[in-house]
């Protein structure tokens, strides 16, 4: 509609070039203003941060992309950055795989009673994160938690799962639990579109119900799981209030650079390195952002 | 991008979370018009009106707040528990980055003081007053205080150490207190094999502890002179520290617990974790948090390096400071006065806090006073006998907070892990010379 008008319009325009029409841009105008001031503006802001360094000594100085530079080799970051890509390559299969099942054992229908497994398993997506953690945290305390409790029950000595070498593992848990449920619900409701039609045509066939779920399922939901994918891309990235919050009881097992976030906190507000923490933050935007699209390609692409 | 959003989002958070506290732990102003008790220096001068928040966790001054209050009726303190040590400092900062929320009057431990005073986030007092304040506070907490030719904060409180023990627990094992290191460390073992649940005292590794450790042991790790600053902990008083501690890391003598977490104040009540070494300001504290432990708790002299010898350090401590964005400087720092230098010292010692003005640690009315939460001891005497035998020439980073928030990345490794403590200090140097530098400081 609006190109048909704009022709004739334009048209008669050409004559005076001068004067362009501007009741488009009034109409996206609010929008564009919002979503500068909102969105652009403190990307802008950070952006423009990481190019200085203020110092406690020496005031503020332009550095240009030394900050950039000095991410680049800064060990505590990369430290962090390889926990997180531990975590991704660990945690987020077993926790799709584990949402995957429930939701194909929830769509076969042959569950009993569905709707009360599919609320409790969601159930732990509505709590909201600190406290879960804090709940596990105190699960996992070894004097009066219940690891401590089953230790005496039995007499046995469970490790400790706050202990340096476990303490990722114990965080991939906390976070399973919260969003197996989520995701759960984005395959579930993914399959309860697929057409009937196409089961009744694979049982006329006499295919099993693996084959089903191999030939028709997996296939219909294959968007899902790449949105599904993606999602959990950014947010082991974004791992922030679990190591955060647990680093309380074990803070000689969660150093203030576990996680990229939680060196960029640390950076700002202990050691008052706003702009390095900038950089940090940007870079780890950059680098979620460089692989979410990546993910995404690949997962269209075979989808085609 | 999400991510540069979800930063700044978060330190919006912050501060909303912040004011939310503040609201939350507003109200309840006293009202009461009793019949005032305006003191000697005038801390109640006429007019003042107004309204002043205070951020400070320590316990006594709820009751100097609320005879300010009725002093001056026309003022209405906030006060607000922010947090306790670092937990207020981050706060704090994130206030101050955020331009919002910021207090009038914060309690700051003497360690932390240069790094907001550094930072121009405090008030010089010397206009306002304090310049006239000299020989009021003992030498340490009033030289604590000034940085350079400014005065940034009034001292509320001194820490000088001293061995807090649970009576009972020590009775229990058998063993006497330990008056020296060595028979600490045997004290350590004899209470652990008693009962495997006990221990001497807990510890995952805390800074504050660690450096006044190493103060009493003539360590002088820290030396610093306007930005030249200087970090060794190979020096002779940290070795001997080093030496005796990680023997009690190594053979598991010391609890696995935090100071100032629930298990903690359950462990101090229940006899699990039988003594601490730590700042004269302790009393207040275990009446207020430890009740199972009144009757049990005892206090004794810091165990020495030398047999008969009297060294001690300062553990913590801290001075009120007005920040930079007071509303009314004048105002908070009559508060300041009247908290530190006026009536209120005498209302905080009542309460059990450890002053730093040299008229009240030298009265005898002080020095004799029996407190019942340790059966009728007479704990100052211990403690003012530990002030005057503090150690001198120790000095902290201008950047300590800082590097006290990174101490359990690298010395407490050494808790948890084949890490050394000499290995972990060695860290903890490396990274606070690397942090001063990208400060501008000359660090060697």
């Amino acid at each position: 509609m609006a190109s048909v008008s704009a022709v004739p319009a334009a048209v008669a325009d050409r004559t005076r070039r001068s004067r362009p029409s501007w009741s488009g841009w009034g109409f996206v105008g609010p929008f564009l203003l919002v979503f500068a001031l909102v969105f652009l503006a403190p990307i802008a802001y950070s952006v423009y941060l990481s190019l200085f360094r203020k110092q406690l000594v020496g005031g503020n100085a332009f550095v240009g992309t030394e900050n950039y530079r000095t991410v680049f080799t800064d060990q505590q970051f990369w430290t962090g950055f390889g926990h997180v890509v531990a975590f991704l390559l660990v945690q987020v299969p077993i926790m799709l795989g584990i949402a995957l099942l429930v939701a194909l054992a929830l769509d076969s229908g042959r569950l009993y009673g569905r709707s009360f497994f599919r609320i409790s398993i969601f159930l732990p997506y509505a709590v909201p994160a600190v406290v879960a953690t804090l709940m596990w945290g105190f699960m996992y305390g070894t004097r009066f938690g219940l690891v401590g409790n089953l230790n005496r029950a039995f007499d046995i000595s469970l490790p400790n799962p706050l202990s340096p070498d476990l303490v990722l593992a114990s965080i991939g848990n906390i976070v399973t639990w919260e969003f197996v449920g989520y995701n759960m619900l984005i395959f579930y409701s993914a399959l309860r579109v697929v057409p009937a039609s196409l089961y009744e045509a694979a049982e006329i066939d006499g295919a099993g119900q693996w084959r089903v779920i191999r030939a028709i399922k997996l296939p219909a939901i294959r968007g899902a799981l790449v949105i599904a994918t993606i999602f959990s891309i950014i947010g082991s990235f974004q791992l922030f209030n679990e190591p955060s919050i647990l680093a309380n009881l074990a803070p000689n097992a969660i150093a203030t650079y576990f996680t990229p976030n939680l060196y960029a906190y640390s950076l700002s507000f202990s050691g008052q390195q706003y702009n390095y923490s900038a950089t940090v933050a940007i870079v780890m935007g950059v680098v979620t952002m460089v692989i979410a699209y990546a993910v995404q390609l690949r997962g269209m692409r075979k989808e085609a | 991008m999400t991510k540069t959003f979800r930063t700044v989002a978060r330190a919006v958070a912050v501060a909303g979370v912040l004011s939310l506290a503040l609201t939350a732990c507003s109200g309840d102003s006293d009202d009461s018009s009793n019949p005032s008790t305006p003191g000697a220096t005038g801390g109640a001068s006429e007019g003042l009106s107004g309204s002043l928040t205070v951020w400070a966790w320590e316990p006594t001054l709820e009751k100097v707040v609320a005879d300010f209050e009725s002093a001056n009726p026309d003022v209405d303190v906030d006060l607000v528990n922010a947090g306790t040590g670092n937990d207020q400092y981050t706060a704090l900062q994130n206030a101050i980055a955020a331009g919002s929320g910021v207090p009038d009057v914060a309690q700051i431990e003497y360690y932390a003081l240069p790094q907001f005073a550094l930072g121009e986030s405090l008030t010089d007092l010397r206009d306002l007053g304090a310049s006239d304040l000299d020989g009021t506070f003992t030498p340490g907490p009033w030289g604590a205080v000034k940085q350079g030719d400014g005065i940034y904060g009034l001292p509320m409180d001194s820490g000088p150490m001293a061995l807090f023990y649970n009576k009972e627990a020590f009775d229990k094992a058998g063993v006497a207190v330990p008056t020296t290191w060595d028979e600490y460390l045997e004290a350590a073992r004899a209470i652990h094999q008693a009962d495997p649940n006990a221990y001497i005292a807990n510890d995952t590794g805390d800074a504050g502890f660690t450096t006044s450790m190493i103060w009493q042991a003539g360590g002088h790790p820290y030396t610093v002179d306007g930005t030249d600053v200087t970090i060794d902990f190979t020096d002779e008083g940290t070795t001997k520290f080093t030496e005796l501690w990680q023997k009690l890391v190594d053979e598991d003598l010391l609890a696995p617990i935090s100071s100032w977490s629930d298990e903690w104040y359950q462990g101090l009540g229940n006899g699990t974790i039988a003594s601490l070494t730590i700042g004269a300001w302790m009393p207040a504290n275990l009446e207020s948090g430890v009740p199972d432990g009144a009757g049990k708790w005892q206090v004794a002299q810091m165990p020495q390096w030398e047999a008969g010898g009297a060294a001690t350090a300062e553990n913590g401590g801290s001075s009120l400071a007005v920040m930079k964005a007071a509303k009314d400087a004048e105002l908070a720092y009559a508060f300041l006065e009247y908290a530190n230098a006026g009536p209120g010292v005498q209302t905080r010692i009542d309460g059990g806090a450890f002053p730093a003005t040299t008229a009240e640690l030298g009265s005898d009315a002080f020095k004799n006073k029996e407190f019942a939460y340790f059966g009728g001891q007479k704990v100052n005497e211990v403690l003012a006998q530990s002030a005057a035998d503090v150690v001198d020439g120790w000095q902290y980073l201008p950047f300590q907070v800082y590097a006290n928030s990174i101490f359990n990345d690298t010395v407490g490794q050494a808790y948890v892990s084949s890490t050394t403590l000499v290995d972990g200090l060695a860290a903890w140097q490396e990274a606070s010379i690397d942090y001063g530098s990208k400060q501008g400081f000359t660090v060697e």
